[in-house]
């Protein structure tokens, strides 16, 4: 066991600072386990969302010396002995309080992302899918929506003006899943993904790669499949071609 | 925050679905399909619930893996599973309905893991004959929750492309109900508080469906959420509704044990089901030992055979790794008692010497990653450590079968909030697909409860009563919430565990009655919003209450079964086998009664060897079927 | 950035936290070796590419991927494969039909994307540190749009690594006919590097199989999406290797021709 300083940031949207709170650590003690002890011990109602301390709820996003992370997957002994750490609230998203963000944001964009459509043909039961058809699917099925690939993003963690026109990695994966659903009935995906959800917003510096926890390939197996099913669409030469001489518009099989 | 955030918000629908986990998901869809105006209370943000955490499947007898599976093996599986006291029309509907529950979620969009042929693939779990449980990888629930999230959503988006309102459809997350009103027996609306603000709220509605889950965080090793603070079982009986079989509570047999910081957190029953096996401190796979009469015909008393079964289950008996929780969390607990534990008070799990590296990855991804993130622990390489951990109530509000109404009219129940259908112990598998077929079932029945019945009306008393009552801990001068539940949860741990003695429980009612008081001055400081320690002194009153419902139980039933093992009382008595008790309120003081458990029909007792029911019943109670095979 | 001393464009606000960015690791390190790294690799590149000499090693016949294919009225004849037709100038580069078009696969290449915005461009220089610029409107607009283009670089790409890899059978020469040399050695393992970086590729990716749907109804496709994503795991590094063997092979060539070393033979 061992005593380390704690930085966190306590406020809401009127303003806050940083409060420091020496609070001891044991051996395999994770960030967000400090945080509860802070909370036990010294400051009963500091805010903070935390749901499973497992990895699996995406609830506990913070920023950690800087970095967007769950706390309850981040462990102490990441952190040099005698490194202060400093817990920040997701910088993206409004301040609720303390290290509560209002994540709505992102609820909202989820809800203009046109569902999946059955197919009209199958009843319940009679679906059959093939596992090596499902799998690329699936890699975007394990998001916990932590929105930490959504905070990260420079599009629109820097720029608030970008926030209407674009969705976000979270939801590109949730386009590039519907698109990739062997059995999805809808074939405009990846029409809305670029003029609806902001495809072209983003500059794949893959930092949404790099937070995820579950590590999604987000850009390299959604975001830029996505892009490339666009251009396939709009600017390959081949496939142009192929359509000006066979006449006809024809749809990945 | 908000301007007027102190005055409270009133709202009104036809169905108040309280809990956002699977269970309230899926009546809500059920409730809104019904043309219902339907208004979904979440305690954590949208999609974040408990269900998440369910990481084996959904078990469902859909016979894709195995033909030879039906509702009926399925039945006798779940009622093995609970000891025959399952209340036997749920684990019947439930078996019947499980199937069209999870093709249901394909048309949703689930994605679960296939078959060669293209089904729904299904995985071996404890206690089940057959392979039953739908999957994906080991994060089924987390595909469930979000499959029934983005089902509400398309119902939103249905209604958005109607014209209808967006009220029609509304889940307010990071709420928690404080309060149901209740007038001449019949429930009409709850009250509440945002988290974010602080600000209270106030819905009128005929129906409510209580999806609230269960009560883990009443115990220190636990893999519940901290939102598991039995909020629906305490509503439940205040509003005057009941609980039955509280003292049963699952203990899974493997939690995580190390580091400290992750005690408690569920390690799945899929290692065991993928090969993964038990040893001691002394490398010996003690499992063998533990084998109970009861399960000797199913169940392998050797390692060759049990290794078979993974490749041949049709000509083998099971490894006794799968047998139901409560006989392996019990035998890990004897293991360590018996000085043949680990550093760390657990025994080992292993699968890196029993399978390739490249397999488990594949078939456990998550249980890889959080032993590698949150243990540093290589799954692959080395064997676990692991222990029992509280898990799941069985218990919980009694409610009618075929609707999941509870004795309060309006009042609904289903999931792990409602008790019944599990019997004295759950099988693994079951929860899920429980949560579906009688989330669906809540739903619909207080649909059509709020169709006949005229919309309520709250009156400014009973909301000033209720806001009185939620703002008290900030008028208090008492201790701090968390030390309080810590308390709280020292003495479940220590004497309402998952051994029990008189003795024990006796004193354990009397420490649960000396922190009555504190809690009730329990104290908050700060202000309303966002304000975890408040959230936690509210709480408090509904884990009390649930924490003394479990002692009173355990303490009244001296035998031994299912989640309820009593070291003084070994083995189960047939006469008990008969008996629910069931937990009231009466002036705000707990009372236990005995209920007799309904008895299955003849067409159902007929499923079972009469042999096997004599293990479970009254020579009586079986004879019936005994003359109709004759 | 928005979040701090302009809170007028966030609302409602954000957390008022006044540091920048409170990153405490070495997050420069990354955009600046990528600066060293591409610009050393372009200055190098722009003197060879105009240099207009040592390409060629008459008696091996080994020709730089520099000057492939040497399609200029200046080039060796015995270097031109595909011909001479280009007027000799000074400001055009021997290969200039192909090298336009690998230097555009290599500026649209996503990896390359990456590396030259965060670097180049500090948009944004590393993660959860602020953009440099204050408008953004990524790859919505021309120019950036022009980066869907992609696709017709890695056609022409493919088409120029065939051409690589014949100058590759072709250097299999000696003044006795058949020979074999470490520059033999050292030209093939460029191609091999540049196939794995060109097969990687995400439009390849995206062109042997990523289209489909189903993969279960196109084993083999599926089967080549497979090798191609395996390739594609490792782009990043497939980009950086082939920049540094493109420069060896090219530097080894010049060395023999211009006579500093001899080539080492085992073969003729």
């Amino acid at each position: 066991m061992s005593t380390r300083t704690f930085r966190v940031w306590r406020g809401d949207a009127e303003g806050g600072d940083f409060a420091e709170f020496d609070v001891a650590v044991n051996e395999g003690e994770v960030v967000l386990d400090v945080v509860h002890r802070i909370q036990a011990e010294q400051a009963p109602d500091l805010a903070v969302r935390w749901n499973c301390k497992a990895g699996k709820c995406g609830s506990c996003s913070a920023e950690v010396n800087g970095m967007p992370r769950l706390m309850c997957m981040t462990r102490m002994n990441l952190f040099a002995e005698g490194e202060p750490v400093t817990i920040t609230p997701l910088r993206t998203f409004p301040v609720v309080r303390d290290l509560v963000t209002d994540v709505s944001f992102n609820y909202e964009k989820a809800r203009q992302m046109p569902a999946f459509a059955p197919p009209a043909d199958l009843k319940p039961g009679e679906y059959r899918m093939q596992q090596v058809d499902v799998e690329r699917s699936q890699e975007f099925r394990k998001c916990i929506e932590c929105f930490l690939c959504q905070n990260t993003c420079h599009v629109v963690r820097d720029h608030e003006e970008n926030k209407p026109p674009f969705s976000g990695p979270r939801l590109f994966i949730r386009a590039a899943e519907l698109d990739m659903h062997p059995l999805d009935a809808r074939d405009d995906r990846r029409e809305a993904a670029q003029d609806e959800q902001g495809l072209g917003y983003c500059n794949i510096t893959k930092c949404c790669t790099e937070v995820c926890p579950e590590h999604i390939k987000i850009t390299d197996n959604a975001i830029i499949p996505m892009k490339e099913r666009v251009a396939g669409d709009r600017y390959d030469p081949l496939v142009w071609l192929g359509r000006k001489i066979f006449r006809k518009d024809k749809k990945p099989a | 925050m908000s301007d007027n955030h102190t005055e409270v918000e009133h709202l009104a629908c036809d169905v108040l679905v309280i809990g956002a986990g699977g269970a309230g998901l899926r009546a809500a869809v059920e409730a809104r399909l019904a043309g219902k105006t339907v208004i979904v209370i979440s305690k954590s943000l949208f999609g974040k619930a408990h269900t998440v955490m369910a990481e084996g499947g959904a078990a469902a007898a859909m016979g894709n893996v195995n033909a030879n599976d039906n509702w009926q093996v399925h039945f006798r599986d779940t009622m093995r599973g609970g000891k025959f006291l399952n209340n036997y029309r749920m684990a019947e509907l439930h078996a019947q309905e499980a199937p069209d529950r999870i093709w249901e979620l394909e048309t949703y969009g689930a994605l679960f893991d296939r078959t060669a042929d293209g089904k729904i693939s299904q995985r071996n779990f404890g206690g089940h004959e057959y392979p039953r449980l739908a999957h994906v990888g080991d994060r089924t629930g987390l595909e469930l929750i979000r499959t029934l999230q983005q089902k509400l959503v398309s119902l939103q988006q249905d209604d958005e492309e109607a014209g209808e309102p967006a009220e029609k459809l509304q889940v307010i997350d990071e709420t928690t109900i404080t309060e149901l009103f209740v007038e001449n027996g019949a429930v009409k609306g709850a009250f509440g508080y945002r988290r974010g603000t602080g600000r209270f709220m106030a819905i009128a509605a005929p129906a409510i469906v209580l999806a609230t889950g269960g009560i883990g965080r009443s115990f220190k090793v636990t893999s519940n959420s901290w939102e598991y603070t039995g909020d629906g079982h305490a509503l439940a009986l205040r509003a005057g509704a009941s609980l039955i079989n509280m003292e049963f509570i699952q203990f899974h047999p493997t939690g995580m044990v190390w580091p400290p910081s992750v005690r408690g957190i569920l390690v799945t029953e899929s290692v065991r089901g993928d090969g993964g096996v038990l040893k001691n401190s002394d490398g010996e796979r003690f499992m063998f030992n533990y084998i109970p009469e009861v399960f000797k015909a199913q169940y392998a008393d050797n390692p060759d055979e049990a290794d078979r079964w993974y490749t041949d289950p049709d000509t083998n008996r099971r490894p006794p790794e799968l047998l139901p929780r409560d006989e392996v969390a019990r035998a890990i607990n004897s293991e360590v008692k018996a000085g043949r534990g680990t550093e760390h008070g657990g025994v080992y799990l292993d699968i890196a010497s029993r399978r390739s590296a490249e397999y488990i990855t594949e078939r456990l991804p998550s249980m890889y990653h959080q032993f590698k993130e949150l243990a540093d622990v290589d799954i692959t390489a080395e064997p676990m450590e692991v222990g029992p951990t509280c898990h799941y109530i069985m218990g919980g509000i009694e409610v009618d079968a075929e609707t999941a109404a509870s004795s309060v009219t309006g009042l609904y129940a289903a999931g792990e909030v409602s008790g019944g259908m599990h019997g004295s112990n759950r099988l693994g598998g079951n929860s899920l697909s429980d949560l579906l077929v009688f989330g669906k079932r809540a739903g619909e029945f207080a649909a059509e409860h709020a169709t006949a019945t005229e919309p309520p009306k709250l009156s400014d008393d009973e909301i000033a009563a209720a806001q009185a009552d939620a703002l008290r801990p900030f008028a208090n001068d008492g201790e701090n919430p968390y030390e309080l539940q810590a308390a709280l949860q020292a003495i479940n741990g220590r004497l309402v565990g998952i051994i029990r003695k008189a003795g024990e429980l006796e004193e354990a009612l009397t420490e649960l009655e000396a922190l009555r008081p504190r809690i009730e001055n329990v104290t908050a400081v700060g202000g309303r919003a966002y304000n975890p320690g408040w959230h936690l002194a509210l709480d408090l009153r509904n884990m009390y209450v649930c924490s003394v419902a479990t002692a009173k139980a355990a303490l009244e039933r001296d035998e031994s079964r299912g989640g309820h093992t009593r070291e003084d009382a070994p083995g189960m008595d047939p006469e008990w086998r008969r008996i629910n008790l069931v937990a009231t309120l009466d002036g705000g003081e707990l009372a236990l009664a005995r209920q007799d458990v309904p008895s299955m029909t003849p067409e159902l007792l007929g499923l079972f060897d009469t042999s096997e029911l004599a293990k479970y019943m009254t020579p009586e109670e079986y004879r019936s079927t005994e003359a109709e095979d004759a | 950035m928005t979040t701090t001393e302009d809170s007028a464009v966030s609302s409602p606000p954000r957390a008022a936290v006044k540091a920048r960015n409170l990153r405490i690791d070495n997050w420069r390190r990354g955009p600046i070796l990528t600066v060293l790294g591409i610009t050393a690799w372009v200055a190098y590149a722009t003197f060879r590419v105009f240099y207009q000499g040592d390409y060629w090693v008459a008696d091996y016949h080994y020709l730089t991927p520099f000057y492939s294919p040497c399609v200029s009225v200046a080039c060796v004849p015995e270097s031109a494969h595909f011909g001479r037709f280009l007027p000799d100038h000074p400001l055009i580069p021997y290969a200039a039909l192909s090298l336009p078009f690998l230097l555009a696969f290599r500026l649209t290449c996503y990896y390359y994307r990456k590396a030259y915005y965060r670097s180049f461009w500090l948009s944004p220089p590393a993660c959860a540190v602020p953009d440099g610029h204050a408008k953004y409107t990524g790859e919505t607009r021309f120019p950036l749009i022009m980066q869907n283009f992609h696709r017709y670089f890695f056609y022409a790409a493919a088409i120029i690594s065939v051409i690589n890899t014949w100058d590759a059978v072709l250097a299999m020469h000696s003044p006795d006919g058949f020979g074999l040399g470490l520059g033999n050695l050292v030209l093939w393992a460029n191609v091999v590097l540049l196939w794995c970086y060109t097969l990687g590729c995400h439009s390849c990716r995206h062109v042997m199989g990523g289209r489909l749907k189903h993969f279960s109804k196109h084993p083999v496709r599926y089967r080549f999406w497979t090798v191609s994503s395996a390739l594609n795991a490792r782009h990043m590094m497939w980009a950086w290797i082939t920049l540094a063997s493109l420069a060896l092979t090219d530097f080894y060539v010049m060395a023999v021709a211009a006579g500093w070393i001899t080539d080492l033979r085992f073969i003729g």
